[in-house]
């Protein structure tokens, strides 16, 4: 069996990464999860996150916001509605990210609906994670 | 007979004319490359997107369970026409085309007693669609201050629709925009995004073997809104490709037309510079034969 997989990472704006991977992990909305070669076909929604690709040569990390990731035997194809490399994540941009989800949170109170609120409020969680992952300390979120 | 002052004058201004529309071409030349650029760039993702869709579509599509924005409310009473065109004019046939399709699908639609709501992106489409229809319009989204069209921009004019579709407010969303086809062919298209229809649905034989998680209607409802901003954000980024390509040939037309123009007016001036020449010519002589 071949130790590596095709892979690829794109937003809707631009192509990020594509080549070949030993291991992709991957932030998955029911948990974390690690595509290797061989794995069976998954498809599954992205929490925001880390997404860490091991690849032949080294590992290379993104940030990523939401959307999802396609697995198959051969490949993983990762659909990110935002992403960005880890090394260009900025304190502005994670702000900008945290005031975002933050704002769906007082627009979810304000609709009264609970399931609106703990998804917004996960999202928060989410965001503000990703944001010590990757080595910065989101201002808390003003609820 | 226009004096040689008055001929001048006019040739100075077809001039600065033609450097303005010269000018405007160059910037819509590289603005279309950039234009293109970012439809190119998307491509990867509306394809993967779509093939994904497709499949997710055919294996929960017909269940009753389906969610509404793919099986639709089982009406199809009121429309929603999403109108796509630019900020701003002097690109030729571009806006005049999509809101001509338009018009031609209110005045179907209206024949045919449906309801008709319009949402207008972009001013130029809004101006040309107030006449008649001004009635229908239920919101507009405004682009002039935006730069480069991002994700975001179709993000939130999806939240603005499935808002409304939430709301009830209609039962089928159509949009229109131009599709980019070479820069001097355009195609005005109108596309179904609600209910959702995905190409290439037949393959949806191999994606039954994907395991989903969590499930597949949870899944299908998490990417369904984002299915609608991503049609979008594509048929913005063809329309920004058309627009640009647009006013490109529109101003090479107008470069081409301002210099047959200081020809013509040219040779008129060359002409009647002469002619006053051998006026005074024959003045002098006739004055000197009469001494």
């Amino acid at each position: 069996m071949a130790d590596t997989m095709q892979f690829d990472l794109v937003s809707p704006e631009r192509r990020l990464a594509s080549g070949e991977a030993r291991e992709v992990q991957i932030p998955g909305a029911a948990g974390d999860l690690t595509a290797m070669a061989g794995h069976a076909p998954t498809i599954t929604t992205l929490r925001p996150g880390i997404l860490r690709i091991v690849g032949t040569t080294g590992t290379d990390e993104y940030a990523v916001t939401g959307g999802f990731a396609e697995i198959s035997a051969e490949g993983a194809s990762i659909l990110a509605e935002e992403a960005m490399p880890v090394g260009e994540m900025t304190q502005d941009a994670l702000d900008g990210f945290v005031a975002r989800a933050s704002d769906r949170l007082r627009a979810a109170k304000d609709s009264g609906d609970q399931n609106l609120v703990d998804d917004a409020a996960k999202l928060v969680a989410d965001m503000v994670a990703m944001g010590s992952q990757a080595g910065l300390t989101a201002k808390q979120p003003s609820a | 007979m226009p004096s040689l002052k008055d001929l001048k004058s006019r040739i100075d201004s077809v001039k600065s004319t033609r450097k303005i529309t010269k000018a405007m071409q160059m910037v819509a030349a590289a603005k279309l490359r950039r234009a293109q650029d970012a439809a190119e760039a998307s491509r990867p993702y509306t394809e993967r997107f779509n093939a994904v869709m497709a499949g997710l579509a055919a294996s929960v599509g017909d269940s009753d369970s389906a969610p509404r924005l793919l099986a639709g409310t089982g009406k199809d009473q009121t429309h929603l026409l999403v109108v796509m065109t630019a900020e701003r004019g002097l690109c030729g046939g571009f806006n005049s085309t999509i809101v001509r399709l338009a018009r031609l699908r209110i005045a179907e639609l209206t024949a045919a007693g449906k309801t008709v709501k319009v949402l207008t992106v972009g001013k130029k489409g809004r101006e040309q669609l107030r006449r008649d229809h001004a009635d229908k319009f239920v919101g507009h989204v405004d682009l002039s201050e935006v730069k480069r069209v991002g994700y975001a921009n179709a993000q939130d004019i999806a939240r603005d629709v499935l808002g409304r579709f939430d709301a009830g407010e209609f039962d089928v969303a159509t949009i229109f925009f131009n599709r980019f086809q070479s820069v001097i062919s355009q195609i005005p298209t109108a596309q179904q995004i609600i209910p959702a229809s995905f190409e290439g649905g037949d393959e949806g034989g191999a994606s039954a073997l994907y395991d989903y998680e969590p499930d597949e209607e949870a899944i299908l409802s998490d990417l369904l809104p984002r299915a609608v901003a991503t049609q979008i954000f594509a048929a913005l980024l063809e329309n920004g490709a058309s627009e640009q390509g647009a006013r490109m040939s529109a101003m090479d037309n107008a470069t081409r037309n301002a210099g047959e123009m200081i020809e013509r007016l040219t040779i008129q001036y060359n002409r009647t510079r002469q002619a006053v020449i051998t006026n005074e010519l024959i003045e002098i002589i006739s004055g000197a034969e009469a001494l």
